[in-house]
C-alpha cells in the first residue's frame, strides 16, 4: 500500500511539471485562439537565456528578471510580426505559423547561446522528504508548490485586475471586446509575455532535472495529452490533466509494465488522451462548443 | 454626458447638426451588394429605428457605423467629424457603444464584471499604477465600480449582480448586454435587434429600458428591430431599407403612409410565403420576415385574414 501511495504521489508531483508546460498553451489559446506549437521553444529559450546569464555571474533573481524582460521583448516581436499580419486567419494557418516560429526561436537561441548542454542547479537538494510512512522528492514538492502559486497568481490576476478582465473579455468574445475599446495587440503582448513567464518557470524545473539542452523543446509533445484530457481552454484543466497524466503513467509503468515488459510510460498518456477524446472531446474542463444547427 | 442646452432645443431644426450622418454608403461582399447607396441623418437625443426586410442591409449599416465593416464608398460623420470609415476602438473612444444581434455577453463573467468591461476606456491608468495599486488606479477603479453599480440599479439588475451571465435567462442576458454598452456612458447607442427572440413581457420591459435610457440619460439610440408595434411605439424617427437602399425616412406616421415602404414590404411578401415552410423549420430565435410582422401589426392586411384584399391605405389606417 505504501508503495502504491509513493508511486501515486511521485506521479502526481511529476505531473505538475507537465501542467506548467500546458498552462502556457492554455493562456495563449484562450486569448488568441492560437494553438501555440512554439511554447516548447519559448520554454527552451527562457531556460537557456537564464542559465547562460547565471553562468556569466548574474545572481538568480537578476538573471530571472533579465530573462523575463527578454521574454517580453520576444512577445512584442511575435505580436508585431506574426499575430498582427495574420489576424483573423484560420486556426490551421496560425498553427503552421507557430510551428515555423518554434524553429526560428530555436535557431536564434542557438545563435545567441550556442548548442552546448548546460547543467542548471536551482539549489534544491533532491533528497527524499518523509511524510508519514512514505517519502517524496523534495524537488517535486517545491515544483508543485511553485505551480500552485502560479495558478493562484494567474487566477488572482484574471479575476481581480483590470487587465485580467480585458483578457477574459477577449477570450470570451473578441468582437464584443473590440467594440468596448479593448486593444487586442496589447492583450496579445501581455498574454505572450505571461506565457513566457510560465515557460521560464517550467523551463527552470525541467532544465534542472534533465539539463538545459535543445531536446527540452520537446516537452511540448508531453503537454499534448495533458491538454486533450484537461481541455485546451482551462487552466484548471491543465493542472488536473497534468496530475492525471503524471499519476497514470507512473502507475501504468509500475503495475501494467511489469506484465508487458516495460516501456509503457512513453505511450500510455497518449492512449489515455485518445480514449479521453472519445468520451469527452472538449476535455474535462474544456468548454463544449455549442453550435446552432 | 452631454446635456442639451435650452437654447439648442429651442433652435429651429437644421441649425442643430445631426449627431450621426451617413452619406452615400456602399458596401459589397464579393458579388453580393449589401448596401447600395444609403444616406440618412440621426439627430441628437432621438430614437431612430432602422427597419426593412431580411437582407435589406440593416446590420451592415450598424456594423459600418461601429467600425466592424469598412464601406466601399461614402462617409460617416459622427459628432461633426467626417470619416470614410470608422474603427472599432476609435468609435468606442468617441462614445459609440453597441449590442449585437447574436447575444455577445461575456458568459463566464458575473453581471457586474460584464458591466465593468464596458468602462474599459474610461479607466486610463498605466499598468504600473495598476500593479502597485497607486494613484489614479485606486480612485478610478472605485469610481468605475460605483458607475457600474449605478447602471446595475438603473436596469434593475441588482438581484443578479454576482451571478454568472451564462446562467441567466435570455431576456436578462440581453439586458446585461445593454448594460455593458451603457456602462461606457455613450453618446450614441447602437442596438442590433434588442428584442429578437423575446417573449411579450420581456419585450415590454426592454422597450421601457430603452425609453428610460433615451429620456433620462439623453442617449441617442439607433436600433434595428423587426417588431413593428415596438418600432412604432418607441421611435421618433424611422429609416426603411430595402435591397440596400433607403425607401422611407421620417416619423413613424410618415413612414406608415409612404407607398414605397408598403411596396417594399408587400413586394417581398410573395417571397416570404415561399420560404415560410423553410423558416418555420429553422431556429426559433430567427426573426420572422419583417413583412410578416408589418402585416401582423396591421391585421386587416394579413393574407390569411378574411378581410377584403388589403390596400396600402387600409394598412396605414389600421395601425
Amino acid at each position: 500500500m505504501n508503495f502504491f501511495l509513493e508511486t501515486l504521489i511521485g506521479g502526481l508531483l511529476a505531473g505538475v511539471l507537465y501542467s506548467m508546460v500546458a498552462i502556457g498553451f492554455v493562456l495563449i489559446y484562450k486569448a488568441s485562439g492560437v494553438f501555440n506549437f512554439a511554447q516548447g521553444s519559448l520554454l527552451l529559450f527562457a531556460a537557456l537565456t537564464f542559465v547562460s546569464l547565471t553562468e556569466r555571474g548574474f545572481s538568480f533573481w537578476v538573471a530571472f528578471l533579465l530573462t523575463l524582460a527578454t521574454m517580453a521583448v520576444v512577445a512584442v516581436l511575435i505580436e508585431r510580426f506574426l499575430l498582427r499580419p495574420l489576424v483573423a486567419r484560420s486556426p490551421i494557418t496560425l498553427f503552421m505559423a507557430t510551428l515555423g516560429l518554434s524553429y526560428i526561436i530555436e535557431g536564434v537561441a542557438q545563435a545567441l547561446w550556442g548548442a552546448d548542454v548546460h547543467g542548471l542547479d536551482l539549489g534544491i537538494d533532491d533528497v527524499p522528504f518523509p511524510i508519514g510512512p512514505i517519502s517524496v522528492s523534495r524537488f517535486d514538492l517545491i515544483a508543485a508548490a511553485t505551480a500552485g502559486l502560479l495558478v493562484v497568481g494567474l487566477a488572482l490576476f484574471a479575476g481581480r485586475s483590470r487587465l485580467g478582465l480585458s483578457l477574459r473579455a477577449v477570450a470570451d468574445d473578441p468582437l464584443a471586446a473590440l467594440s468596448l475599446g479593448v486593444r487586442l495587440p496589447k492583450i496579445w503582448r501581455w498574454v505572450w509575455t505571461l506565457a513566457g513567464l510560465v515557460g521560464l518557470i517550467a523551463g527552470l524545473f525541467w532544465g534542472s532535472r534533465s539539463g538545459v539542452q535543445f531536446s527540452l523543446s520537446l516537452v511540448v509533445l508531453k503537454a499534448m495529452p495533458v491538454l486533450v484530457i484537461g481541455g485546451f481552454d482551462s487552466i484548471a484543466g491543465a493542472l488536473v490533466g497534468g496530475l492525471i497524466v503524471g499519476a497514470s503513467e507512473k502507475l501504468a509503468e509500475v503495475y501494467i509494465g511489469e506484465i508487458v515488459g516495460g516501456g509503457i510510460e512513453n505511450w500510455f498518456p497518449y492512449a489515455l488522451a485518445i480514449a479521453s477524446l472519445m468520451v469527452r472531446p472538449a476535455g474535462l474542463f474544456g468548454e463544449r462548443a455549442i453550435e446552432r444547427v | 454626458m452631454s446635456t442639451p442646452s435650452a437654447s439648442a432645443s429651442a433652435a429651429p431644426q437644421g441649425a442643430h447638426p445631426p449627431l450621426l450622418e451617413l452619406q452615400g454608403i456602399r458596401l459589397a461582399f464579393k458579388a453580393v451588394r449589401a448596401v447600395e447607396d444609403v444616406s440618412f441623418k440621426v439627430r441628437r437625443h432621438e430614437i431612430c429605428a432602422v427597419i426593412g426586410p431580411n437582407g435589406a442591409g440593416k446590420s451592415s449599416i450598424l456594423n459600418i457605423v461601429s467600425g466592424v465593416y469598412r464601406p466601399d464608398a461614402g462617409s460617416v460623420a459622427f459628432d461633426g467629424e467626417r470619416r470614410s470609415h470608422m474603427l472599432p476602438r476609435q468609435t468606442a473612444q468617441q462614445g459609440i457603444a453597441r449590442t449585437f444581434q447574436n447575444i455577445a455577453v461575456f458568459k463566464g463573467m458575473s453581471v457586474l464584471e460584464n458591466l465593468l468591461t464596458g468602462t474599459t476606456l474610461r479607466f486610463e491608468s498605466s499598468w504600473l499604477e495598476q500593479l502597485l495599486w497607486l494613484g489614479r488606479a485606486k480612485g478610478a477603479e472605485r469610481r468605475e465600480r460605483e458607475h457600474a453599480e449605478r447602471v446595475l440599479e438603473f436596469l434593475e439588475l441588482q438581484p443578479y449582480r454576482d451571478a454568472p451571465v451564462g446562467r441567466l435567462a435570455y431576456g436578462l442576458q440581453k439586458r446585461v448586454e445593454l448594460g455593458r454598452a451603457l456602462a461606457a456612458a455613450p453618446q450614441l447607442l447602437l442596438l442590433d435587434e434588442p428584442m429578437a427572440g423575446m417573449n411579450a413581457s420581456e419585450k415590454q420591459s426592454m422597450s421601457e429600458a430603452i425609453l428610460d435610457v433615451n429620456r433620462q440619460l439623453g442617449t441617442t439610440i439607433v436600433l434595428i428591430e423587426h417588431d413593428m408595434r415596438v418600432v412604432m411605439d418607441i421611435s421618433d424617427h424611422v429609416v426603411v431599407l430595402d435591397h440596400g437602399r433607403v425607401v422611407g425616412d421620417g416619423t413613424p406616421d410618415e413612414v406608415r403612409q409612404n407607398p414605397d415602404v408598403l411596396r417594399a414590404y408587400l413586394g417581398s411578401r410573395r417571397q416570404a410565403a415561399q420560404t415560410q415552410s423553410q423558416s418555420a423549420a429553422s431556429d426559433i430565435t430567427d426573426p420572422p420576415d419583417a413583412s410578416a410582422i408589418l402585416a401582423a401589426s396591421a391585421p386587416a392586411a394579413s393574407a390569411a385574414s378574411a378581410a377584403p384584399a388589403p390596400s396600402p391605405a387600409s394598412i396605414a389606417a389600421s395601425t
